[in-house]
Parts: structure tokens; sequence; C-alpha cells
């Protein structure tokens, strides 16, 4: 029998395993090779989706990933981490049409893979130029950025405070959605242009200071992501199984023995995201008996979408509505044994309020995940207009600083996903390459 | 890096992609478009002397889709240019002009007289297009009035009318055939005789898309009335092939530059085309279906492919499966092949048992153990092909040569020599003196 797609799934297995040629040949067929195609409207990095999906359809995968890279130098991870039905699949014609939107996301990744499996670099730098530029950050949006540069044939320096690149996509996202270390093949493939130089443990406003990098580089990129997670604002004091869901994920994607790890056994995951969606489902994954998720407003108001959602369900994942933490309970020992919330519900100006009712959950462990913040500090030798504590940026994604250039979580108004940090790092690139001209 | 750069009878383009003469190329508006998307050249839509022709005002194509409704053919009763012959000759100056690097060709069809083609092609000449094509293949309406088809269909007035153009001006002169005839290698002969540069086919295919049952009209239906129609798109690029090669095979044209059109709609098409013998290919449904952008598939993907095949240029490949193309009777008898059934492939729908078993050779069971199983008894497969034809999935069932041992079905040892039928036993004319050879 082919390999079908289906929806079981496991840490180390795809959520979504990739297509086989005969389904990428059926699939491929279903695309209308729309004109001024919603599909390309509705994605970031502005992929000609018909075309590349023509190109599979030609029988010419490699240059359908060419169209694909073209715009999005991590199309390749975008294929397997966008919400596509928030995106490109949401806009497909065939979903209006029958519902079943063409799995643009699923070819794009057979595209993708077929190129990266070969040997070289498609891309050749332009001339050296002699500029020098500093990008700080190495995920998705600074190595968008880095890679686009270096085409340009300007000199990057690539600072990253981790010890391994990629961001988020190496720390992040859920394990079932990048297996086999596709995110760091991927900053291979993407580093393998040249003249990139990758400086690894170094953290801007800890091992050097944004005045000076303005002053040494002919420009500078900021990709910097979210370092600081926000606070629930109900601290009391510390129990042993309050974590936070990021530092869950990125434990456990770093983990080489997921025996080792302990998820706990009821578990409850405070959010309404991604991350609280990905936390809940790798608890259960690994074994935890009980994952409840618990969000303060509706279904509907949820940041995750109804497909990941249905995705939780399925794995086991309890999900409650319309209450909001106020405390935990621990026993004797400093170990968490419960948590306590209050019930909600919108008032007729659809404002959250409380509705004075109480539950309380037991657990042995609590995953915050509703939402992450600016690293503010590491900025501070050089100020930039910031908005709700992230980085403004124009359309260009320049900086209040006209040397400095900022894009993906850490900048205001974001959408806070892979590709649309993808879209910010190559428009810096542009717009930086447009200024040293 | 392949280079698709294209120098077809001494006229050059980027790329071996042209608009064929049609509406894609009826007007500067959309010639423009095209050279902007990126076509090589444009065979602008056929010129006819003033009064100008009228067209139909009610729907003149009709269409027939595959599942899914993608467009297999379009069929269509347009004539030639409905302009006054002024307006496109300025435009035509002005495009050239504008786009020195593609080419610009003009299509003309005027009455079988000699100052009327005479007359027409001062004028061409004189907006600095790079070449002329002579129609003689619209299968409709004009043929009705001794032109087109009309013509193409008579190999003597090929002749005399490529004479009569070739004697008149210095451009290149390509002439355009018809597949509506029974043998193509005469006009082509014709149109060699009389002088032309190249030949370029095929036009379109008289048709009949389809009936309305209600009202009993042919489509596409004119007051309830249809007619006689042009065929084109990818139904017809078999066609086409078969007659690109037939005239590059002959011994009397071989060498006769051949622009290969008739429904190229992907790089492979045009791949295809050009091993076959053809210079570049010329490009119609496919842009009526998709719009200009579809060049942008056609040349991504022939430069990978040459790439991969490491050609560097169009002329490495131009003829190359030419010398495969023979008669039956010099097909080797002694190459045995067994279809054979990739199990993990195998989504056992049963196509493959039931045509074999109903309108072939019983070769493929159908159950095995009490189970849906289908597997090729290799004792009863004469190797025919059709169940390679009707398998849903891509490469499950491969044709795979026997080497060596014997031929379960017919009992005969397999041998690698080489053995036709011009020396067959069963053969009462074969000349058994001589060692079987490849003649073709
Ligand atoms: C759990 C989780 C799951 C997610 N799942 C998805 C998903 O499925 N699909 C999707 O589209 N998006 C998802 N996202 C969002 C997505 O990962 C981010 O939007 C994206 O990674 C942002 O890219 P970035 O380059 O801006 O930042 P990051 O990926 O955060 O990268 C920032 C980089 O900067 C480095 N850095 C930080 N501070 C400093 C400093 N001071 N000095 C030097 N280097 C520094 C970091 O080490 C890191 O490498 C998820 C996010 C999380 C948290
Ligand atoms: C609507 C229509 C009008 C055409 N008009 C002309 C014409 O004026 N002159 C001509 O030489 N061929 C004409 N053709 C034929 C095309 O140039 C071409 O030979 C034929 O369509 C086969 O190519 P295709 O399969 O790519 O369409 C016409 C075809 C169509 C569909
Ligand atoms: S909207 Fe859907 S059908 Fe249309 S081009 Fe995009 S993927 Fe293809
Ligand atoms: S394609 Fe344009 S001109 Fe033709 S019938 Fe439709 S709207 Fe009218
Ligand atoms: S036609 Fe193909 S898929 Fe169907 S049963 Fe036969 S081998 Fe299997």
């Amino acid at each position: 029998m082919l390999q079908k797609s289906s929806a079981q799934c496991g840490l180390d297995t795809d959520l979504h395993p990739p297509l086989t040629p005969h389904e990428a040949a059926v699939e491929s067929d279903r695309c209308y090779f729309c004109y001024d195609a919603p599909c390309t409207t509705a994605c970031p990095t502005d992929i000609d989706v018909p075309l590349f999906i023509r190109q599979i359809q030609t029988d010419n995968p490699s240059g359908a990933a060419m169209t694909i890279l073209d715009e999005n130098i991590l199309g390749g991870m975008c294929a397997r981490v966008c919400p596509t039905e928030t995106l490109c699949e949401q806009a497909c014609v065939r979903q209006e049409a029958e519902n079943n939107p063409v799995k643009i996301g699923a070819l794009q990744r057979f595209a993708t893979d077929t190129l990266q499996s070969a040997k070289d670099h498609p891309y050749t730098r332009a001339a050296e130029s002699g500029k020098q530029i500093a990008v700080v950050g190495a995920g998705p949006a600074g190595l968008a950025c880095a890679h686009r540069l270096s085409m340009y044939g300007h000199a990057v320096t690539l600072f990253d405070a981790n010890s391994k690149p990629g961001g988020l996509n190496e720390y992040g996202i859920a394990a079932y959605k990048a297996t086999d270390n596709f995110a760091q093949r991927e900053v291979e493939f993407v580093l393998d242009i040249g003249g990139i130089e990758l400086r690894q443990g170094q953290a801007l406003g800890r091992d050097f200071q944004l005045d000076a990098l303005a002053e040494q580089f002919d420009a500078v990129f900021l990709g910097v992501g979210l370092a600081d997670v926000n606070d629930p604002g109900i601290g009391t004091q510390p129990l042993a199984g309050v974590v936070n869901a990021v530092d869950f994920i990125a434990e456990l994607r770093q983990a080489a023995d997921y025996s080792k790890l302990d998820p706990g056994k009821r578990v409850v995951v405070i959010g309404g995201g991604m991350t609280a969606i990905d936390a809940a489902v790798q608890s259960r994954m690994l074994g935890a008996s009980d994952v409840t998720l618990v969000y303060r407003r509706g279904a509907a108001h949820m940041n995750a979408s109804q497909y990941e959602q249905e995705l939780a369900q399925t794995q086991g994942v309890l999900i409650k509505h319309f209450m909001q933490p106020v405390g935990f309970g621990g026993d004797d020992r400093g170990n968490l044994s419960s948590v306590e919330f209050e019930h909600t519900t919108l008032d007729e100006n659809n404002r959250l309020i409380a509705t004075g009712e109480r539950t309380s959950l037991d657990a042995d462990r609590v995953l915050i995940a509703i939402g992450q913040n600016m690293e503010v500090q590491s900025l501070s030798a050089v100020s930039l207009d910031m908005q709700h504590n992230r980085i403004v940026v124009d359309s260009e994604r320049r900086t209040s600083h006209p040397k400095i250039f900022a894009g993906g979580d850490c900048v205001a108004g974001g959408e806070d996903l892979t590709v649309t940090a993808v879209q910010d790092g190559k428009m810096a690139a542009e717009a930086i390459h447009r200024q040293l001209g | 890096m392949a280079d698709l750069k294209s120098n077809f009878i001494g006229i050059e383009s980027p790329n071996p992609f042209w608009l064929a003469s049609a509406p894609p190329t009826d007007k500067a508006y959309n010639v423009n478009r095209a050279f902007e998307a990126g076509w090589g050249g444009v065979v602008w839509k056929t010129l006819g002397e003033d009064p100008h022709i009228v067209n139909v005002n009610g729907p003149r194509y009709g269409s027939v889709h595959s599942a899914d409704r993608r467009v297999i053919g379009i069929n269509n009763i347009e004539l030639i240019t409905d302009r006054p012959l002024q307006i496109n000759l300025d435009e035509i100056r002005q495009v050239k002009k504008d786009w020195p690097d593609r080419a610009v060709l003009v299509s003309l069809m005027v009455p079988c007289e000699e100052k009327n083609w005479k007359g027409i092609l001062k004028q061409v000449e004189d907006t600095g297009a790079d070449g002329v094509e002579l129609n003689f293949g619209c299968p409709h309406g004009m043929s009705e009035r001794g032109m087109g088809a009309a013509v193409g269909q008579v190999p003597d007035y090929i002749e005399m009318v490529t004479r009569w153009c070739k004697e008149t001006t210095s451009m290149p002169v390509i002439v355009k055939l018809t597949p509506n005839i029974t043998d193509i290698r005469y006009p082509a002969r014709a149109a060699l005789a009389g002088g032309a540069d190249a030949v370029s086919l095929i036009n379109t295919v008289s048709s009949i898309v389809s009936v309305n049952l209600d009202s009993m009209s042919p489509e596409p239906s004119i007051d309830g009335k249809g007619s006689h129609g042009g065929y084109c798109g990818p139904a017809v690029k078999p066609i086409a092939l078969n007659m690109v090669a037939q005239i590059a095979r002959d011994k009397e044209t071989a060498g006769l530059p051949v622009s290969g059109i008739g429904g190229v709609t992907t790089w492979r098409d045009a791949a295809e085309f050009i091993t076959l013998g053809a210079g570049n290919v010329q490009v119609c449904t496919a842009a009526m279906t998709y719009g200009f952008r579809v060049i942008d598939e056609m040349s991504s993907g022939l430069s990978r492919w040459m790439d991969e095949k490491g050609y560097r240029s169009i002329n490495d490949f131009v003829g190359l499966a030419t010398p495969n193309v023979t008669d039956w009777q010099y097909l080797n008898l002694n190459y045995v092949t067994k279809a054979k059934i990739d199990q993990d492939k195998c989504i056992k729908c049963g196509r493959c048992h039931v045509v074999c078993e109903d309108t072939s050779h019983q070769a493929i069971t159908q159950q095995k153990d009490g189970v849906r199983y289908f597997e090729v008894i290799d004792k009863e497969c004469v190797g025919c092909n059709l169940c390679v034809c009707v398998c849903p999935v891509d490469n499950c069932i491969t044709m795979e040569k026997m080497a060596g041992g014997t031929d379960p079905r017919t009992q005969q040892k397999i041998t690698d020599d080489y053995g036709n039928w011009t020396t067959h036993p069963n053969n009462p004319m074969a000349d058994r003196s001589a060692p079987a050879a490849d003649h073709s």
C-alpha cells in the first residue's frame, strides 16, 4: 500500500507525513493555476503558489523548489509549520468551491525536500560588495535576512546568544512538526551560500552592545525574537511543577532521550495559542495521563486555529474555556498540587469579567503559555522607538535608528509566525541593500 | 546554466517559445503583454486584404474537458484578423521597434493570385518584421473561399504560392501546414520545392466537439447551427508530433527546418517536439487556457531539464529522437517484455485485470487466497502495455525486458540478436538470404 497522510503522530513522526510522488501528482493536478492567485496573496512571503504547483505537475520539483525559495529561503520549515488553514489554504479557491483546498503546504514540502536532498546550494553570491552587516539572532528572521544579504555580496556576521542556531525552529516548534533534525539541516542549507560568519554564544547586551555594533558595521539587523515570558501575575512562593511552557518545549526539543523526561501525570496548560496547544499535545505524547488546557475566553477567541484545537482534542487533551488562574495550591514538600481558577464571561461590551464562581483542578504540573515578551534591556545601549515592549519599524523594517533594522517576533504589530519572520528578514535585507546601494 | 537562446532560420529570439498566429497575437496590446511575460517571439494573427473579414458575433469556441474540467482541446470557428490591414501593419512596426530582441513574424492569407501575395508582402516588409508565415492551414471559413486549407491541401498550389513569395521578398518564408490531409509529406515537399525556408505545423484539425442534445445543434452554436471548427490543444499533440517526425524522417524533406505547433502546454511537450526535429515551438491553446504566464513554467522546466542532461543550447538536442522513429517492419521482434506490478504501489482497483481479461490476453490475476490480488501471469502476458496505460498509479505497472532464459509464453529462447519482420519465418516475402538489418 502507498503511504497515506494520516493524523497518527508521535514526537518522532511527522504530523503531516511527506507526500509520495503519486500523492503529489494527484494533488498538484487539482490546482487551477489561478490568476492573481488568492493563495499567493495570502502567503506572507508572496510565494508564486500556482507556478510552483505547476512545476510539480510537470515533473520539475526542483524548479518548484526554486520558485519557493526565491521568496522564502526557509520554505522547507514553513511548509511544516505554517498554519496553512489560516493562510494560503484558507484562501484557496477550492476551499471556497468544495471546502477542500489544494494541499499547498504539503506540496511545498514535497518540492523543497527534493531540492534540499541535493548536494549543492542553489544560489550563488554576487561579487563582494565590501559592506559588513551585523545580524543579531539566528532565528527565521535573522537567517532569511543574512541569506539575502549574502546573495547580494555583502559580508554578514550572524550573532546568536544560544548554543545552536535556528531560534524557535530549533527550540520552540513542536517536535512532530520538524522531525529528523530538520531545523539544523535547514540552517546548514541556508549558511551554505557562504559569506555568513556565525558567532554562537554571543548575546547582545551581554557580550556586545548595540551602539558599538551600529558603529562598526554598515547596517544592523535585529531578529532577537522574544526571550522573556509573560508572568501570569499570580506569583506566590515558588512551587515545583510550575513550569514555563516555552522552557518545557525547549528542553523536550533538545532531549536526546524522551524517556528521561518527566511530563507530570496531571498537567494543566494555561493559554490559548500555538505554544499552549504544542505544550499540551507534547505532554500527552510524553505520557502525561491527564492534560487539561484552560483558556480564559471562548474557542473562537483562541489564537490557535480550529485545526490545532481539534488536533489537541484528538490527542486526548481536554480544553476548558472561560476560566482564568488565580492561584496555585502546593503540598508541604513544595510541590504543586492544584490550580485554582475563577470562571469568566464576556459583558455586553465584550469585556472579560469574572463571574465569582471558582474551580480547582488537581495538577502536579502546570505549563504556563500566556505569551512571551522582548528582553528590552539587551537593546539599552541605543534608544529605539518601542511600542508595548516591541521595536517599532516602518514598512521597510527600519527602526527609528537609520542604520538599524529589525524583524520577526521582536517588532511591533507582527503576527509571530515563522513565515512572517522570514518575510521581515527578506524585506529588511532588500532595504539594507538599497540603502547601501 | 542552459542557454535557451534560439536561432530559427536566422531569426533570433531569447527562447524557443513563440506564440502561434491566433488570438494571443491579434494586436499590439496582447503582444506587448506576451513579451513582458517573457515569450521569445510571436507570429502575428493572420493578416488578409481589406475589406477585413468579419467574425461571428456569437460563441466561436467549443471545448473538450477531462475530469475536473481541465481543458484537453478547444475548437474554434474564428477567421483571420478582423481588423483593417493598416492598423495591424502600424502596430507590427511599433512592436518590432519596441522589442528588437524578440521575433516578430507575420502570418498572411490572401486570395490565390500572384499580385495579391506580392502586394501584401511589400507592405509587411516595410514594418521591419523578421519573417512571414503563409497560412495554408485554416480549416474553416477561409477554406470555403479558396484560401487557407484549400491551398494547403493541394501541393501544387503550395509550391506555386511559396515560389511567388520567395521571388518577391528577402524575408524568411515559413509555410504553415494543415493536418487535414492524408500524407503530410506531400505538402512539406511542395513547400520545399517552392523554396520555403521552413514549415510550421500543425494548424488546427477539422472537428465538431459536441452536439447539444436539446437543440440538436453542434457546439459552438450560432443561432441553432454549428460548423466544422479547428481543433487544437493537448488533444492534438500526438497528431502534430507524428507529422513533425514524418517530415524530419522523409528523405526529401530531411533537414528542412520545422517550427513545431500543436498542444504544446509544458516544457516537456516542447522538448518532445524539438527532439523529433523541430527547431522551435509555437503555442496557442496553452496561453488561451492559462494566460501568458505559462511561459515561466516552460522556460524554467526546459532549462532545468537541459542542465540535468548536460545540453547547453537548444541545438544540442534538436532531432535526437528522429533516428529512433522507424517503420514497423524494422522493430526488433526479439525484444520481449512482461508487465510487472509493484505490489507496494498497487491500490487494488482491478482495472488492469479487467482490461486484460476482457480485451487482451487474460494475463492478470484477480485474487490470491480469497483476497484481491493483482499479479501478472508471465505465461500469458504478451507485453502489450494496456495495463500500464489504464493503471491509475504512475509507475505501478512497469514493462520489464526479459534478459536471457525462455519466454514462458512462447517457449522461445530469449536472444540478444536483432530480428525484424523482413527476415521473419512467418513473412512470406521475407528475404532470408540477408541478415536482418535496421533499415530505418
Ligand atoms: C512553542 C512555540 C511554537 C510555535 N509554533 C509555531 C508554528 O507551528 N508555526 C509558526 O508559524 N510559528 C510558530 N511559532 C512562532 C515562531 O516560532 C516565531 O514567530 C518565529 O520563530 C520568530 O522568529 P524570529 O527570528 O523573530 O525569532 P526566534 O525564532 O525567537 O529567534 C530569535 C533568535 O535570537 C536569539 N537571541 C535572542 N536574544 C538575543 C540576544 N540578546 N543576543 C543574541 N541573540 C539573541 C535567540 O537565541 C534566537 O536564536 C511558535 C512559537 C513558539 C514559542
Ligand atoms: C481561436 C484560434 C484562432 C486561430 N487563428 C489562426 C490564424 O489566424 N492563423 C493561423 O495560422 N493559425 C490560427 N490558429 C491555429 C494556431 O495558430 C495553432 O496552429 C493551433 O491552435 C495549434 O496549436 P495549439 O495546440 O498550441 O493551440 C488559430 C487557433 C485558434 C484556437
Ligand atoms: S487558489 Fe488554490 S487552486 Fe488557485 S492557484 Fe492557489 S492553490 Fe491553486
Ligand atoms: S472571454 Fe471576455 S470577450 Fe469572451 S465572452 Fe468572456 S467576457 Fe466576453
Ligand atoms: S490497475 Fe494498477 S492499481 Fe489497479 S489493480 Fe492493477 S496494478 Fe493495481
